[in-house]
């Protein structure tokens, strides 16, 4: 390739572009773009080419080379511009959840681009409280509080007042999404075993048999695995749960190969990038700042019609189970919400329903929203407590 | 050693490629022809995403009729693996091969049913063992198991296929690779890095109007843009399916074929013909005569 576009040293606004092509492509590697030493060289081999003279010409070659998903595409215009043309940036921020490195990108990025903008500044804001736990992962430490443990189990999470049996609980949750998936994984290879020929190998070893297939092979096949999809209600009802729920999610994201998150209350809030954060402290902070709702009142109708609408196409495959968890009061009306699940159950394999306060004593799920829902729901089940999110996992497998 | 057998075809100059696929029909954006000139001269694949029905696999169709050369299409679906997507033996002609040759030496039997006589190109296989680089379309990749995306980012990295039996097959010719997804699974980093990327968007009225006048020669430029207008306007109802490029050339089609001038003649025509563009039950239901009326009322 590099015979036909070779690198003139001479070349003065290629020079320019190229001087300065580093510190451009730190600033995409700061905004979470994919750009390896390989991308870099392509990029040089761009400029070596006629292109490097015209901003409108540069700009589309760089996009295409650059830029690897959806959301890079949107907004490759702002970072490019704020770097080649010196355009303010206000609307981009940090999302890969990488530790920010903003000093030096600022500073080295910024030779001779006046009005940078601070594109490696997260939007988050560190609390106190999450960094004791930097590293939930670790699964040491946990067996000693077998006792407490147990009866956690069992305590519904409204129950739970001290910050450090919260934290615990916080823990369990995470580690049970944990176990759920590897438990799934594991039970699926050892149930099949292949129901069709491997033809190829079957006759490979027919050949000392004179072609008399004596010895056949099958192939087994793994199924894949579930993929799992999950709307959780930040209301203000349910908001003694969601902080254990959102743990539950970041888990199960982090560990379901494919898996979404949703929350929603008012509306609906793409979520799964967010908990794709290593650090589940933090990333739960995060789900928090989101899930404080606009206004009061929970739109359950109004939110899975935003999700039937623009993400089940996306999103849900037939082997993919729907779990939705909220006390369902809905401020909307019931026939919408009911629209909504109809919909939603003809795509999707499975609906789960995990309410909190079917635990409660003496509840029947008589809000107005969940009666409009029952009929589509393939499972109704507790979710107060540990031992009720344990519960589900066998239902989970057999799917 | 590879790269120079690419670099026996013309390369073809950027400025050209706009005009040069027009010409054959498709109606490209700056950034799209960009993207496909980077293809050769960086030797990289272009990765395109974008909503169903915005055109993605007729890129593909539209780059092997330029450059006149060969389209190979692999379509991938859950469950598709290396054999279905490289290469299969002959089984049948493999048994009566053995059969015939019964009492023969085991290895000379081997040797013979483990060649290039009893093999079976697939895709892969075949794109790489063209004299002139073709046209490569990996249809729908996201809908395929990542273990098929990791043995494909090999592939297309190394552009050599080893077939345990025969030994490694170099590439005659390296394929224009072209990439689909339509975001079902998200697609590993690694692939996505080694790819050029493109998101298709529904075209503007403009341009979807040039594409109707490019496919449909018989049909007015007004008209055209009428249509291309009022289908823009149904794309941002909230349809449950939304109706992509193929579906307004089928419309158009039907428009030309009533002998229609001007959609504001006769609404009842219009509204009688949008069974084209609308699909589903549901949407049928919601597209309903006055829906029809008003959305028209938007278009010039």
């Amino acid at each position: 390739m590099g015979a036909v576009l070779r690198l003139p040293t001479d070349h003065d606004a290629g020079e320019l572009v190229r001087s300065r092509l580093a510190g451009f492509v730190r600033n995409l590697r700061d905004n979470g773009f994919l750009v390896g030493l390989s991308e870099t060289r392509d990029a040089l081999k761009i400029i070596a080419g006629p292109d490097a003279s015209r901003v409108s010409l540069l700009r589309p070659a760089f996009r295409a080379l650059f830029c690897a998903r959806p959301s890079d595409w949107e907004r490759f215009d702002d970072i490019f511009n704020a770097y080649w043309l010196g355009h303010g940036m206000k609307s981009v921020v940090h999302v890969s959840g990488e530790p920010p490195k903003a000093s030096t990108s600022l500073r080295k990025s910024g030779d001779g681009a006046p009005s940078l903008g601070k594109p490696g500044t997260p939007d988050r804001t560190e609390r106190g409280e999450g960094k004791e736990h930097d590293n939930p992962a670790d699964g040491r430490g946990r067996r000693e509080g077998a006792s407490t443990t147990d009866s956690l189990e069992k305590t519904d999470f409204r129950h739970i007042a001290d910050p450090e049996q919260m934290e615990e609980a916080h823990r369990l949750a995470e580690r049970l999404s944990r176990e759920m998936r590897a438990r799934l994984t594991r039970r699926e290879r050892a149930r099949r075993s292949g129901p069709r020929l491997d033809l190829r190998r079957t006759i490979h070893r027919s050949i000392a048999t004179g072609g008399t297939p004596m010895e056949l092979v099958h192939r087994h096949r793994m199924d894949k695995p579930l993929r799992l999809v999950v709307l959780l209600d930040a209301s203000g009802s349910m908001s003694l749960y969601s902080s254990v729920f959102l743990r539950f999610m970041h888990g199960v994201v982090d560990h379901f190969r494919e898996a979404e998150a949703f929350l929603f209350h008012t509306r609906l809030v793409h979520v799964s990038d967010a908990l794709r954060e290593k650090d589940a402290a933090r990333a739960v902070d995060r789900m928090s700042l989101m899930a404080q709702g606009v206004g009061g009142g929970t739109k359950i109708g109004e939110s899975l019609k935003t999700f039937n609408t623009w993400h089940a196409k996306r999103v849900i495959t037939s082997r993919t189970a729907v779990m939705i968890v909220s006390d369902g009061y809905d401020t909307g009306e019931p026939e919408a919400l009911a629209n909504e699940m109809r919909a939603l159950r003809r795509r999707c394999r499975r609906i789960i329903w995990l309410n909190p306060m079917i635990g409660w004593d003496n509840y029947s799920p008589e809000a107005r929203g969940m009666q409009a829902a029952m009929p589509y729901i393939d499972l109704f089940a507790p979710a107060h407590n540990l031992e009720s999110l344990q519960a589900l996992e066998p239902y989970l497998a057999r799917i | 050693m590879l790269a120079s057998h690419r670099m026996t075809m013309t390369l073809i100059p950027r400025d050209a490629i706009s005009d040069r696929l027009a010409a054959t029909g498709y109606v490209a954006d700056r950034e799209l022809a960009t993207a496909l000139w980077l293809m050769e001269s960086l030797g990289r694949p272009l990765l395109l995403e974008g909503e169903a029905g915005v055109g993605k696999t007729e890129v593909a169709k539209a780059l092997a009729t330029m450059r006149g050369t060969n389209l190979i299409r692999l379509q991938c679906y859950e469950g598709l693996d290396r054999n279905a997507a490289l290469y299969e033996w002959n089984y049948q002609r493999q048994l009566l091969a053995i059969k015939a040759r019964e009492g023969d030496d085991a290895a000379s039997v081997e040797d013979l049913i483990f060649s290039e006589k009893f093999l079976l190109e697939r895709p892969l296989l075949a794109s790489i063992r063209q004299e002139r680089a073709p046209v490569l379309l990996i249809d729908e990749v996201d809908r395929a198991d990542e273990e098929f995306e990791a043995f494909l980012l090999e592939l297309l990295s190394d552009f050599q296929v080893s077939i345990p039996e025969l030994g490694t097959i170099a590439a005659k010719s390296i394929p224009f690779v072209i990439l689909t997804s339509n975001g079902t699974r998200e697609l590993s980093d690694a692939l996505r890095r080694r790819c050029l990327y493109h998101y298709v968007e529904f075209p503007d009225v403009d341009r979807e109007a040039r594409i109707l006048m490019a496919r449909l020669p018989g049909i007015d430029t007004s008209l055209a843009l009428q249509i291309a207008a009022m289908v823009g306007a149904i794309r941002k109802e909230a349809l449950r399916k939304t109706p992509g490029v193929a579906e307004t050339l089928d419309w158009a089609a039907a428009l030309v074929g009533i002998g229609l001038k001007d959609l504001h003649a006769d609404p009842e025509a219009v509204h009688d013909t949008l069974m084209c563009l609308v699909k589903t039950a549901e949407d049928k239901s919601r597209m309903t005569p006055e829906v029809t009326n008003r959305l028209l009322g938007k278009v010039a």
